[in-house]
């Protein structure tokens, strides 16, 4: 049985039923990430001065991913193009190569950005305790300039087993610059390229801890935010990914050599997809790594 | 919409996103004092250059290729 209107456009639409479909579906993504993002903007127009984090993520590695999506934009367009022209050789050079830029993001997502975050760590330090730690806070230089203040140390944690074991009284943190120097404004964040932490060891009591955790989601509302956010886009990039692969499948081959319009349409609607997604992150960059 | 027009008004977000880096640039330049910023900021103006090319010659080829009419 011939499925109907997946070339040609229904009369009273004046569209084909998989447009109409992918933008129906983009719509209700647009709710989605729209309300994620909401709650985001609204979670740090309500924090404390000092107690939103900033400048942990990594600039010119986000850069760089946002690069290569803009980039495999570009070539999924290319590869539609080279379907309408009819030239099956150079639609499956674009479209490798965007498959290629989607794994790449996914791995330097995955692989890099993500577990060096899992290896950080940080300490919010109760308010009557804020003093105590000064000279790695540099709180008195901040107020003179009139800066917010800062409620967090953070660093590598070099007894790892102080997170679980209530025996252990104490983190050893190898701190971060900015905790090891904080009056000097050079070591204050943001860093172009991120600064490793020092080998300077701060003591910090538990007693004198709010809340202590790795970068994981449960260290804050910006990591849970993030991770959130970034994880769900991930999974929208690997679904993309998955689609241009099919897509390069002998089963599609077969579809261009029956009616090529057919595959040209399945590869527009699937870009159509694809540029939402790219489309969010150029949302998700500025607003996590830059602002 | 269509991919076509889907792609350019990409394009011109990129290119906003562009200059708004090369902006955030020149702002942690002034305010922390890294060169390397300078250069940051530079790259950027540039990208949003290519990216504009790029927007102008996509609508004349998807024209001339009577993609779009």
């Amino acid at each position: 049985m011939e499925i109907p209107y997946t070339v040609s456009a229904r009369r009273d639409t004046g569209l084909w039923n998989a447009k109409v479909g992918i933008w129906l579906f983009l719509a209700s993504e647009v709710m989605l990430f729209g309300g994620l993002f909401s709650a985001y903007i609204f979670l740090r127009l309500d924090a404390e001065p000092g107690d939103w984090p900033h400048g942990l993520l990594n600039v010119p590695v986000g850069t760089g991913n946002t690069a290569i999506l803009i980039a495999s934009s570009v070539t999924v367009v290319l590869a539609w193009a080279a379907l309408k022209m009819r030239d099956l050789t150079k639609y499956r050079i674009y479209m490798a190569i965007t498959i290629l830029c989607g794994v790449t993001f996914l791995v330097v997502k995955l692989a890099y950005e993500w577990p060096q975050k899992f290896e950080h760590f940080g300490a919010f330090i109760k308010e009557d305790a804020l003093g105590k730690y000064e000279p790695y806070l540099g709180n008195k230089h901040l107020l003179e300039k009139g800066l917010s203040p800062r409620k967090e140390i953070t660093g590598h944690l070099h007894n790892k087993e102080a997170l679980s074991d209530p025996n252990i009284k104490e983190y050893e943190i190898a701190l971060d610059p900015v905790y090891a120097d904080p009056t000097n404004p050079a070591m204050d964040r943001p860093h172009f390229w991120p600064m490793p932490a020092t080998e300077k060891i701060a003591t910090i009591e538990k007693s004198d801890v709010k809340y202590a955790n790795m970068f994981l989601p449960k260290h804050s509302a910006y990591f849970a935010s993030y991770f959130t956010i970034t994880g769900l886009h991930g999974a929208h990039v690997l679904g993309g990914v998955l689609v241009f692969c099919y897509m390069m499948l002998p089963a599609s081959t077969r579809i261009y050599r029956h009616n090529p319009e057919h595959l040209a349409n399945r590869v527009e609607v699937a870009g159509l997809f694809w540029h939402f997604v790219d489309l969010v992150w150029i949302f998700v960059f500025p607003l996590f790594y830059l602002l | 919409m269509s991919i076509k027009g889907f792609h350019i008004l990409f394009i011109v977000v990129s290119t906003l996103l562009a200059l708004g880096i090369g902006c955030w640039c020149i702002w942690v330049d002034l305010t922390v004092g890294e060169p390397v910023y300078r250069t940051g900021a530079i790259a950027s103006f540039v990208s949003a250059v290519v990216l504009i090319v790029y927007g102008v010659l996509f609508y004349r080829k998807m024209k001339r290729l009577r993609l779009i009419t």
